[in-house]
């Protein structure tokens, strides 16, 4: 099994998000960055379905140089392979962003051999398009279910699991495929030790795609207004319990 | 939430360790209305408090660093906060097998307990070390982790219980108003408190909030990398936060400690990664917390190799991983030591920055009695915010020595160790023939002194037979011989010593007698035209300076006093100028150039160039005389610290460099040398048994112990008198003595020098502690060409203060013998001082 | 012509999906065009609920092949659906299908796709707003392209009637089937049974650091029973074990749209705050009284959670023993 990991690299969560003077992008300065929850998800899933089926794990992102950064921490992680697909430090739109993935992983497949599965996120923690994985699978010609908190790899076909409001549904397609993955699929690991000194020594290789825009375009970014409004402190510690209770009454609850 | 009064008897900006303790400590020493706030939250505020690594080694070089880390051990201790699985040092090299040696002569010498380890004890203690790997264990078993965030919210329990604490977190102040030059108000974004003092306890911001009153604490933040790898079965087995001993990787300039089920492993060894206080992130926009920002990694991975050879086992754990990774910020400052008290520029703004989690409680608890007694126990003199000079203070010298000191943090540094960065600050008149001599400079003050000067290599021959040289690098490392040898071209001819590093202040006025005696122990009501020498003491009678004071007027004096101490002493002085215009006191340093000429033909030289009578019937010893000298106005004061006929002579700044071409000229038939500051503040001092301020005279010691006291004592009130007279009445509980080195020879065959620091014993081994508690060893260690001989000094308690007696001093992991040749300050060179005299 | 997908929800046309149909027709209407719907195996009478709304003509897909619901073969028929009809935009509501579907058709058609928007305003582009990191950043941008599709976060338009009501036209379509287009298909559904859903729930009780471990959640789980209501969690307890990740709520777990939300001992960094924010009322039971969540709540308590949820119990308790 040949597995290839899209991720991104976001700023790590934690702080409030400040923006640059001219609104269209964030302030970096004080930001650390790292690989979005779903993405560290689908790297641990694809390092251990390699461990269990063989084969190799292949991470790949389009981004600034500095993304080079989160490509060595999915190899600290057991990633086999980083590929860097070097796309400037602007943003690009999604459209944009696929084609770029796209024409780097032809690269790749036309070298050696396509891969058996396509791993992204559910959706980047910082844009949140929704559509990358699905316009990148939709042009290489591969099945893909979003949403996926569970991988069984079968003979030829994968078997792959999502969480729906009211329960859990069960995919099935044929191997080559896609899966956007979320969080929860799995626990992922802490990068060893010497995991991180032989990331740091691994090659990297860089592409640099030159995709045209597509129709999405950002003109600005803002922070949603803050509702004014005032908490109402109902108590301290057990005292409050009766305050508690009342304003579950008066919500019909009790 | 909470509402903030609107006045308060103290301010302290910062709930850190430090602000909590010195709130909790000035609170028991009977302050109320205490009002304690930060910008963020409680418990942890988001400062280096909150992600310190907390562990607590109690040796340090330092004697007042170790006596705050001893002093904080115990307040943690008592507020159940400290947990000991000891601590281990270790050496992978040569060198730092050296160090732990000296580090173990440090232990000895304040008095800690400590033991030295074979790679096999040390693997005993910490299985999971690769005993290969190191050569040597400094092994200290009272050494800690404590919890710095809990103990301070007991210590704020405390001050509130006692009714005198108001604690307002979450609370951004906005400035400090001054007015007159003195803390007014504290203005923050939840109300404004009327306050006369502040005490800047702000860690890595203490340069933002000091600069709201318009001070400067002179720190900068820096980045320590932390990261932690877990979990780890062997020490998830103990079921406990720490149970094996600490281990700093001396050599890698690294530690690892347990925590929990992980291994914390933090670097001092990375490059300096300096940040400017207005750079960092906001509580809201900080990820973790202001203090904890985004790991790089590219600095800690060759660490990350060091660590996997000497913990290879455990960190290479099945599931183990770096779970946690920090660049944390730390404030370094341009020496190192901590930043306390009162600022120059601000009277009642008072700093409590650059402390580590080690010495905090210990800070807080010195800082109260400080700001409450006016003096403190522990003399913390190397840490008082008062000893940097302007120059000292601005960003640009900061950042120079932050990024110089950084890696010095777990270095070997020797003590003589001289500054790289940002020097040629303060060049005397006589600098380009100075450097043109080949004059090794050492820095003071940020004054350029020369230490010696190879142009008197030559000398070396001439005195072949009366010096020794020292083969050990360690000893001979910031040494030359050739300061023997300009020792010896003095007491045989003259030489000439740039003294223009030191301090000078006029003080003028109707008051200005009575100012200079309260300030001075020694008697200043003299006839115009005396030099008094006289101690400084502080409230407790103990050494505050030491200087020397010139009558030039009814109502005018010259105070003269050691560039290392001359900012402290410019701020004594200045706090205790009376308020009602009495006395003017004008800082004339930069006014003045100083040229010491001594040496048996000194009267020979100085004849040469002027007209004036400077025969010792004429201008007696201590006496101050204005002279012209080659047309020069010098002020010349007959009085010498190196024990020789000669002068002080005071110049215009501007005409120093005239005056070193005339002396010189003059003196070149008489066999004039230049001399450096290794006969002026070693060789020659030593000799004469004179004290040095910061090594014999400490605010630990008074002028009974240290043989200063003076036959009467005078009517009028100087600060400390009634310490003094009661010291006066107590039979000393030491004594400061001189002891000669019997042998020099260490077990392999070498030639030691033993130097400063290095602890007394008796001859069975045992440490020497007076009955005060004060342990006895070296202060000051050098040469004494015209005697032959190595002299050391040192506080002896009466029972060893026995001039004969053999005692033993350890350096280096050896021990010398030493025989006690002088009680008190009577001269082993010329004791009836009819050189200086002739 | 604008093409607006509809889902069912009870035999009708979700809420959700009449916000898309009322955004749908704004824009329509802003450029003179006709409003058209298009349902996926319909089973209800979803024209009758959408007369009121302006939709001239409901198409309803219908064939074997998107029968069951597979990403890949209900994009491409959305896809050809739009190239069948000439639609120059499409909308749907943000829901996991909604979304899926859209980002299929655009891929099959090569066309833009702006997912999460709050707000659409008509003209060529687009000027549009959307949520960026689920909420954190709010993004101004235009969509320009021959086709435009939009999803519509559920909640940022209020549903309006148009001024007439109009019989609506159904057609059916059917696609072309794709027999060698590698697809997924939906091979097995479980239903959760009893309990009730995080993102549905009425009441959510849910716990953070402040629980303190595993079995500090037993107050919780006592209280949601009482109240008919589920239990979350933070992100903290998901990490350190206490909860399964299916009971996060917020940013990368689920996002909940509860009557009330009752956070215990969770401190409230943003990435949860987008979870929860989408609740009525939100009570905080924390020690911390500026936790920024507690700031952010209607009500807080200010204490110990097993402190303060076992006295709310033990008047729960006793007012259930007493009816």
């Amino acid at each position: 099994m040949d597995v290839l990991v899209c991720i991104k690299r976001v700023p790590a969560p934690g702080g409030k998000v400040l923006l640059s003077a001219d609104g269209t992008s964030i302030d970096t300065r004080h930001l650390g960055f790292t690989i979005g929850p779903h993405e560290e998800c689908a790297v641990e899933e694809a390092v251990r379905i390699v461990a269990e089926h063989g084969g190799s794990t292949t991470v790949l992102t389009a981004g600034p140089p500095e993304a080079d950064e989160q490509l060595r921490y999915a190899l600290s992680m057991g990633a086999d392979h980083g590929v860097l697909v070097e796309t400037g430090t602007r943003e690009l739109d999604p459209q944009a962003t696929a084609t770029a993935l796209t024409e780097a992983i032809r690269l790749l497949e036309s070298e050696s051999k396509p891969f058996d599965l396509v791993l992204f996120g559910n959706e980047t923690a910082d844009a949140g398009h929704y559509q990358v994985g699905v316009r990148v699978s939709r042009a290489l010609g591969l099945p893909i279910v979003g949403g996926i908190k569970g991988i069984e790899i079968g003979t030829g076909r994968v078997s792959l699991q999502r969480d729906v409001a009211d329960g859990v549904e069960v995919y099935d397609a044929p191997l080559p495929a896609a899966a956007a993955v979320k969080e929860g699929l799995n626990l992922p690991r802490y990068p060893s030790i010497k995991g991180r000194l032989r990331a740091k020594k691994s090659p990297v290789r860089t592409i640099r795609p030159e995709p045209s825009p597509g129709g999405l375009r950002t003109v600005r970014l803002r922070r949603p207004p803050e509702k004014e409004h005032e908490t109402v402190v109902l108590g301290y510690g057990a005292e409050a319990a009766g305050a508690v209770v009342d304003v579950l009454a008066e919500k019909g609850l009790v | 939430m909470n509402t903030l009064p609107d006045r308060a008897d103290v301010v302290v900006i910062g709930a850190g360790i430090v602000g909590n303790s010195l709130a909790h400590h000035l609170a028991q020493f009977g302050w109320r209305d205490i009002v304690l706030l930060d910008k963020g939250p409680l418990p942890d505020p988001g400062g280096s408090t909150g992600h310190a690594s907390n562990f607590v080694f109690p040796v340090d070089h330092s004697k007042e660093i170790t006596a705050l880390t001893v002093d904080s051990m115990q307040q943690y201790e008592k507020l159940g906060t400290l947990t000991a699985p000891g601590g281990l040092e270790l050496a992978r090299n040569e060198s730092r097998v050296e160090e732990l040696k000296r580090r173990m002569a440090s232990a000895k010498a304040w008095g800690i307990h400590a033991e030295l380890l074979s790679p096999s004890a040390v693997a005993e203690l910490v299985p999971y070390i690769d005993p290969s790997v190191i050569r040597l264990g400094f092994w200290t078993p009272s050494a800690a982790v404590v919890d710095p965030l809990q103990s301070g919210v007991l210590m704020r329990e405390q001050a509130i219980a006692l009714g005198a604490l108001t604690v307002s977190a979450n609370t951004a102040v906005l400035g400090i108003d001054t007015e007159r030059g003195r803390v007014t108000k504290v203005r923050t974004d939840r109300g404004d408190i009327e306050t006369p003092t502040v005490v800047v306890a702000s860690g890595v911001w203490s340069p933002r909030i000091a600069a709201m009153a318009g001070a400067r604490i002179p720190l900068t933040p820096a980045v320590h990398q932390m990261i932690d790898v877990g979990p780890i079965p062997e020490l998830a087995e103990t079921h406990t936060e720490v149970s094996f001993p600490l281990v700093r990787d001396m050599d890698a300039l690294m530690y690892e400690r347990q925590s929990g089920a992980d291994l914390e492993i933090g670097s001092y060894a990375h490059r300096p990664i300096l940040h400017d206080t207005e750079d960092i992130p906001s509580i809201e926009a900080a990820q973790l917390s202001p203090t904890q920002l985004p790991f790089t990694d590219d600095d800690f991975d060759p660490q990350m190799e060091d660590a996997l050879e000497l913990f290879p086992g455990i960190l290479n754990a099945p599931g183990a991983g770096v779970r946690h990774a920090i660049n944390g910020l730390l404030s370094v400052t341009p020496d190192g030591s901590p930043v306390l008290g009162e600022t120059p520029e601000v009277a009642g703004l008072w700093s409590a920055a650059a402390v580590w989690i080690k010495e905090g409680p210990g800070v807080g608890r010195v800082l109260a009695e400080w700001m409450t007694h006016g003096t403190t126990e522990i003399d913390v003199h190397g840490a008082d915010i008062s000893r940097f000079y302007p120059h000292q203070r601005t960003a640009k010298h900061v950042r120079a020595r932050a990024m110089e000191g950084y890696n010095k943090i777990y270095g070997i540094v020797h003590p003589s160790e001289q500054w790289e960065s940002n020097r040629n600050q303060r060049l005397s008149p006589f600098h380009p023939r100075e450097e043109a001599l080949g004059a090794r400079f050492f820095e003071v003050g940020g004054w350029e002194r020369p230490h010696w000067y190879e142009s008197n290599r030559h000398l070396l021959e001439e005195f072949a037979e009366h010096i020794d040289d020292r083969p050990h690098e360690w000893d001979a490392r910031w040494w030359s011989p050739i300061i023997d040898a300009e020792h010896l071209a003095m007491r045989n001819r003259v030489a000439a010593i740039d003294l223009s590093a030191f301090a000078h202040f006029d003080v003028r006025g109707p008051g200005a007698l009575d100012y200079v005696q309260r300030m001075a122990m020694a008697q200043v009501d003299k006839p115009v035209g005396k030099v008094i020498y006289t101690p400084v003491l502080d409230y407790r009678g103990g050494f505050r300076s030491d200087l020397t004071i010139v009558r030039r007027g009814e109502q005018e004096f010259r105070v003269i006093t050691g560039g290392a101490d001359g900012a402290r002493d410019r701020k004594w002085f200045g706090d205790h100028v009376p308020d009602d215009g009495s006395v003017v006191l004008t800082d004339v340093t930069s006014a003045v150039a100083t040229l010491g000429l001594w040496g048996p033909r000194a009267r020979d030289v100085l004849s040469a160039l002027t007209e004036q009578d400077v025969s010792a019937a004429a201008f007696p010893f201590g006496s101050a005389r204005e002279l012209t000298v080659d047309g020069v106005p010098v002020l010349a004061l007959k009085i010498s610290y190196v024990g020789d006929l000669g002068w002080e002579l005071h110049a215009p700044f501007e005409q120093g460099l005239h005056l070193w071409d005339a002396l010189f000229d003059a003196g070149a038939e008489h066999g004039i040398v230049p001399a450096g500051i290794g006969v002026y503040g070693t060789t020659g001092r030593l000799e004469k048994g004179y004290r040095l301020m910061g090594a014999e005279l400490q605010s630990e010691y008074n002028p009974v112990e240290a043989d200063l006291a003076l036959p009467k004592v005078k009517s009028a009130d100087f600060i400390g008198k009634e310490a003094y007279l009661k010291a006066r009445e107590q039979d000393a509980a030491a004594r400061l003595c001189t002891l000669t080195v019997d042998s020099h020879t260490d077990s392999g065959g070498t030639r030691r020098y033993p130097q400063p620091h290095s602890p007394v014993l008796t001859t069975s081994g045992d440490r020497i502690v007076d009955n005060a508690g004060r342990g006895s060893f070296v202060t000051s260690a050098g040469s004494a060409p015209s005697l032959g001989a190595y002299l050391l000094m040192s506080y002896l308690p009466p029972e060893h203060a026995v001039e004969g007696g053999s005692l033993l001093v350890e350096y280096m992991g050896e021990r010398y013998p030493v025989t006690v040749a002088r009680v008190g300050r009577t001269p082993l060179f010329d004791p009836d001082d009819r050189r200086m005299k002739a | 012509m604008l093409l607006v997908i509809v889902e069912e929800d009870a035999g009708g046309v979700s809420a959700a999906s009449l916000e898309a149909v009322t955004c749908a027709r704004h824009l329509a209407e802003g450029a003179g065009l006709d409003l058209h719907a298009a349902a996926f195996g319909a089973h209800g009478d979803l024209a009758a609920g959408l007369s009121k709304y302006g939709v001239s003509t409901l198409h309803l897909v219908t064939s074997e092949s998107t029968r069951e619901y597979s990403p890949e073969l209900w994009g491409t028929a959305l896809a050809e659906l739009v190239e069948h009809t000439g639609a120059t935009g499409v909308l749907a509501a943000s829901t996991d299908r909604g979304t899926e579907i859209l980002a299929n058709a655009a891929a099959s058609t090569e066309q833009p796709f702006a997912s999460n928007c709050v707000a659409i305003e008509p003209g060529d582009p687009w000027t549009l707003t959307r949520q960026r990191g689920g909420g954190i950043l709010l993004e101004d941008a235009e969509l320009s392209g021959r086709v435009k599709l939009a999803s519509l976060v559920a909640g940022s338009v209020e549903i309006s009637e148009a001024t007439a009501t109009h019989e609506v036209d159904v057609l059916e379509f059917a696609p072309t089937p794709q027999a060698t287009m590698p697809h997924s298909a939906i091979v097995d559904r479980t239903s959760r049974g009893s309990g009730v859903s995080l993102a549905s729930a009425r009441v959510v009780v849910s716990g953070g650091r402040g629980v303190g471990s595993a079995e500090g959640f037993a107050p919780l789980e006592e209280l949601a029973e009482l109240l008919g209501g589920a239990v979350g969690c933070s992100r903290v307890a998901t990490n350190n074990g206490w909860r399964s990740h299916s009971d996060q709520v917020g940013l990368t777990g689920t996002k909940i749209g509860a009557e009330l939300y009752i956070a215990c001992g969770i401190s409230g960094a943003t990435q949860h705050w987008v979870g929860c924010m989408g609740a009525k009322t939100i009570l905080a039971i924390n020690t911390d009284p500026e936790a920024p969540l507690v700031a952010r709540a209607d009500y807080a308590v200010i204490g110990d959670v097993q402190e303060v949820l076992g006295a709310v119990l033990e008047r729960l308790r006793a007012r259930r023993a007493a009816a």
